[in-house]
């Protein structure tokens, strides 16, 4: 419900409070999360590094492939991204979309102090490059994990139209924090390869409102997988991300334990539970079928109180 | 003349209440059956064929939405020696049943309004002859002939609920209903009605019992269509130019304030732009006051704002109940508070007392003819050509109405001329998967030689389009003189098509320095200003919001 | 996949300064336009790679128009596809001049 201002008589703060995150390209997310002007490409559009796959397909190719990398500023403060482009053959991960990210956590990892934001938008590996997709994300998986072994913070941000999925929720479940908003959606398997792999009764892909109770951005800011929930607006991931950068702490051994014992203990708690809505009442929610209706703010003071992330685990 | 009173015409008098007779021996028959009015649910088939006889005509209520989808399953499993060769008179084919029964030779013979969902598969079958077909007509038109020449003698209706006197409750969405018993229950037919629940007391009468014979309760509740609801995520940037230019090209110079919409996405983005760029013209208040329009979930936020005065509905839509029932200023509803949506009646009010009708199309040929028939496709034209026609018989007043008069007629005297209701298309040049909008040959004609039609099934004749609105401007055919103008003014909005590029551009350029074509230009309408922010929802949780979470859309529709 | 080359003559240079700009995502119905400053002032190449195959009358038309219209010298577009329709070809390609015409990298 945003005023219909125009874009040139616009403040980039008012844009970024008035712009969905959910409904903005890859680059309008980057443009309107960062400072103003600070972004900086690297291996742009220009340099059509595109996909070597999608030719032998006769399918058209994006000059990005479908991820914008490079470098900006967050308050001031440097930090490298990189944003998927949902739209683009679902954001999904191919050889070159899936190099560029590596190159850039693997440089994260050399400078050790600058952390990375991923601004996911995925439905896992695209179908026509699969065998380098899997690989890039196994590629990627371990260039999060060395980027965090050597101090840098991965944050994650998921909040796009094609949700994070498959190889994706991979990737996610290796950063060293979430941020999700309502639209946003993280899971591996997506609702209708589950429905056709285990039948309409096992789930209905065409109930929306079931897969977003099941995967989306409250339920798993509620699980803990996701540490912070946020409205829709890419100002509101700006907040968001800027508020992990300074509470998520150094990785290590110990903090690898306690995520292991925060995920059995989430799986003793909850493996017997049927829905989510089982799930929220387990975790002491009155009325815990309303919480998809909440509003975003009533729902954080919501979340806040039940207060299901740990700062020692992930 | 004197006439002789013979023992013969005596004889003939005596049997001048055979219809009632025939009608009570049916009642009869099924009474059998019923406890009271009551019949189960398992004993359904067997009343069809206590109280249909073969070549019946029978109305099974399909609707543009409501369907009674029990009943249609119970029709279907009849014995064949009982129940044969029906002649199926009803406004929706919507439900694969509907089709079955002409396949299994149940129904022989059909006159319906609008085909949805089935349009493919009832091209086929009336290729293959399994049906024969009456006529394609408009939902006014075909319940006008339940009155003279297709009354029904059974009609098999659904409601909400109903107590054990047989009183009907049909809920939000009436539709067809009143006028379905009206016809069969007082010309000696059979009423049978499908209902959700039987209560001690309906909420309220909406068909009073004496007008209702059996009563089926059925396991689950009657299946309704979400039909008038448009995503604002899918609506793109050429639908928002488009509609920016209709409302600033038609909308406010007219002053069109009572209207009906159509249900595509270009109408859905007028309904979002009201509140945005509709303010910004300070056209609130002086546009867009009084609809015939279903509940559409779009026009929430034009509502809120306090743009609509009031609403008269055809039907209702799914998930907008509470909405309405809280905005009952709005909306017209019963005293116990719920939708009291009637389509006949608002079909005639989308006729005579609305002054434009805006709505969309599949084909628009060179003489502005359009329909949304393609060769496999028929399907139907349920109400738009009522609402996108002249009422010939209008005869108040109002400013949109006589402008658009005088436009058409400029030399008669003022007093002597007609108005004329503006009848607006609105598209974008071209539709999905590239198809032009714009062609030299309708694919109706081609159907209609095809099945030897005598008619081509068009849902809007040339005669009657005012205006076409497309991302190119406006053509305002009002204003065109004879043949050779309304043709160039058509490929002068056609854009790329191949009727836009075979435009005489002398000829167009001509018409534009005449105002006969708008281009964007010509409003003060950059098309880079066409952006998804203004719109006034840009998502179905932007409706929510909108309607202080009294609206609740289908799990469909949802994307939390 | 079809690949269309288009060369005019541009009354004037684009205005601005920016050297590229991009706007657009390949997708169903959707394109993405790159422009460069690249070529000299007086003229403008369109390289557009659609997986629409057989429309290139159509693109022809589009194109001509739009030169006439916004007169984009100095600048090369280059297009990926994804079958967008020519209403939606004519807003992208003006949107990526007006980018390159603001004010900014």
């Amino acid at each position: 419900m945003t005023a219909p201002i125009k874009h040139g008589v616009q403040f980039p703060a008012e844009r970024a409070r008035t712009t969905s995150f959910n409904e903005a390209s890859a680059r309008m997310r980057l443009e309107l999360l960062l400072d103003a002007g600070s972004f900086l490409e690297f291996i742009g559009p220009e340099q059509r590094e595109v996909s070597p796959h999608l030719k032998i397909f006769d399918l058209p190719e994006q000059f990005d492939d479908g991820i914008v990398v490079g470098r900006g500023r967050l308050d001031g403060a440097p930090v490298l991204v990189a944003a998927q482009e949902g739209r683009f053959m679902g954001g999904a991960f191919g050889e070159v979309h899936g190099a560029k990210l590596v190159g850039l956590l693997r440089a994260a990892r050399e400078i050790e102090s600058i952390p990375v934001l991923i601004l996911f938008d995925t439905g896992g590996v695209r179908l026509q490059e699969a065998n380098a997709g899997e690989l890039a994300i196994a590629e990627i998986m371990r260039a999060v994990m060395e980027a965090r072994t050597a101090g840098v913070k991965v944050i994650g941000l998921i909040g796009g139209r094609s949700g994070c999925y498959g190889g994706g929720g991979l990737i996610a479940g290796c950063c060293s924090a979430l941020a999700v908003s309502e639209p946003g959606r993280i899971a591996v398997s997506g609702p209708e390869v589950i429905e056709t792999n285990r039948g309409v009764e096992e789930f209905d892909s065409r109930d929306r409102a079931l897969v977003w109770r099941t995967m989306g951005g409250k339920h798993r800011r509620l699980l803990g997988a996701a540490d912070v929930f946020t409205d829709d607006t890419v100002q509101g991931f700006r907040d968001a991300a800027l508020r992990l950068l300074d509470v998520v702490g150094p990785y290590g051994l110990d903090k690898l334990k306690a995520e292991q014992i925060r995920l059995a203990d989430r799986l003793r708690s909850f493996g017997a539970c049927e829905d989510a809505v089982d799930i929220w009442t387990a975790e002491g929610i009155v009325h815990a079928e309303d919480v998809p209706e909440l509003p975003a703010d009533q729902f954080i003071a919501l979340a806040d109180n039940i207060g299901r992330t740990s700062r020692d685990a992930r | 003349m004197l006439m002789s009173i013979d023992a013969e015409t005596r004889t003939t008098a005596a049997t001048w209440q055979r219809h009632r007779e025939a009608r009570d021996a049916r009642i009869e028959a099924g009474s059998r059956l019923a406890r009271g009015k009551i019949v189960e649910a398992r004993d359904a088939t067997r009343l069809m064929e206590a109280v249909i006889r073969p070549g019946d005509r029978v109305c099974l209520e399909g609707d543009n939405q409501k369907q009674a989808d029990l009943l249609s399953g119970a029709l279907l499993a009849v014995d064949l020696a009982k129940v044969h060769d029906l002649h199926m008179v009803q406004s929706g084919v919507v439900l694969p049943e509907h089709l079955d029964l002409f396949d299994h030779g149940v129904a022989k013979k059909l006159d319906y309004a609008y085909s949805g969902p089935q349009s493919a598969r009832i091209a086929r079958m009336l290729f293959g002859g399994k049906i024969e077909l009456g006529a394609v007509h408009t939902y006014l038109e075909l319940f006008a002939r339940y009155f003279i020449d297709l009354t029904p003698h059974v009609a098999l209706i659904a409601a909400v609920s109903a107590d054990r006197e047989g009183n009907l409750y049909t809920g939000p969405n009436t539709e067809d209903t009143p006028t379905v018993v009206e016809a069969t229950a007082f010309k000696d037919g059979v009423v049978i009605a499908q209902v959700n629940e039987i209560v001690d007391r309906v909420p309220r009468v909406d068909i009073p019992a004496d007008r209702v014979h059996f009563i089926v309760k059925s396991e689950k509740p009657f299946f309704v269509e979400p039909l008038f609801t448009r995503d604002p995520a899918a609506i793109t940037e050429g639908q928002i130019l488009t509609a920016m230019l209709a409302i600033k090209g038609i909308y406010a110079p007219y002053g069109v304030q009572r209207l009906n919409h159509g249900i595509g996405f270009s109408t859905a983005a007028i309904e979002l732009l009201l509140p945005t760029f509709g303010e910004k013209l300070g056209l609130k208040g002086k546009i867009a006051t009084h609809f015939a329009l279903n509940p559409h979930p779009a026009l929430i936020p034009a509502i809120e704002a306090g743009w609509v005065q009031q609403i008269h509905s055809f039907g209702s839509e799914v998930g907008m109940d509470d909405y309405i029932r809280a905005r009952s200023d709005i909306y017209f509803t019963g005293p116990d508070g719920s939708l009291r949506s009637n389509r006949a009646f608002c079909q005639t009010a989308g006729l005579y007392a609305c002054d434009m009708f805006i709505g969309s199309t599949l084909q628009i040929d060179l003489q502005g003819n359009s329909s949304t028939v393609t060769t496999s496709r028929i399907a139907g034209f349920g109400g738009a050509p009522n609402m996108g026609a002249d009422a010939r018989g209008r005869r108040h007043p109002s400013e949109p109405w006589l402008k658009a008069g005088s436009e058409a007629d400029p030399d008669s005297p003022a007093a002597l001329r007609r108005g004329r209701k503006l009848v607006v298309q609105i598209g974008e040049t071209f539709g999905d998967k590239n198809v032009p909008l714009f062609v030299e040959k309708l694919d109706a004609l081609e159907l209609a030689e095809k099945l030897k039609l005598e008619l081509a099934p068009i849902m809007i004749y040339g005669d009657d389009v005012t205006h076409i609105v497309t991302e190119e401007g406006i053509a305002n055919l009002l204003l065109c003189r004879n043949a050779h103008e309304r043709e160039q003014a058509i490929r002068g909005v056609a854009g790329y098509t191949d009727v836009g590029r075979r435009r005489d551009r002398n000829a167009v350029e001509l018409l534009r320095q005449r105002g006969v074509i708008r281009r964007p230009e010509d409003l003060g309408i950059n098309p880079l200003d066409a952006d998804r922010s203004m719109l006034a929802a840009r998502s179905i949780k932007d409706l929510v919001r909108w309607s202080g979470g009294l609206y609740a859309p289908p799990s469909k529709f949802r994307n939390w | 996949m079809e690949d269309l080359n288009f060369q005019h003559k541009a009354r004037a240079r684009a205005g601005g300064s920016r050297k590229s700009a991009i706007i657009g995502v390949v997708a169903s119905g959707n394109l993405e336009v790159l422009a460069e400053r690249v070529l000299p002032d007086g003229e403008c190449r369109l390289e557009i790679k659609t997986a629409a195959v057989g429309f290139g009358d159509v693109w022809q038309a589009v194109v001509a128009d739009f030169v006439e219209r916004y007169s984009p010298g100095g600048l090369k577009f280059s297009i990926n596809d994804g079958g967008a329709r020519p209403d939606t070809v004519s807003l992208r390609l003006a949107q990526a001049v007006r980018l390159i015409e603001e004010d900014g990298q």
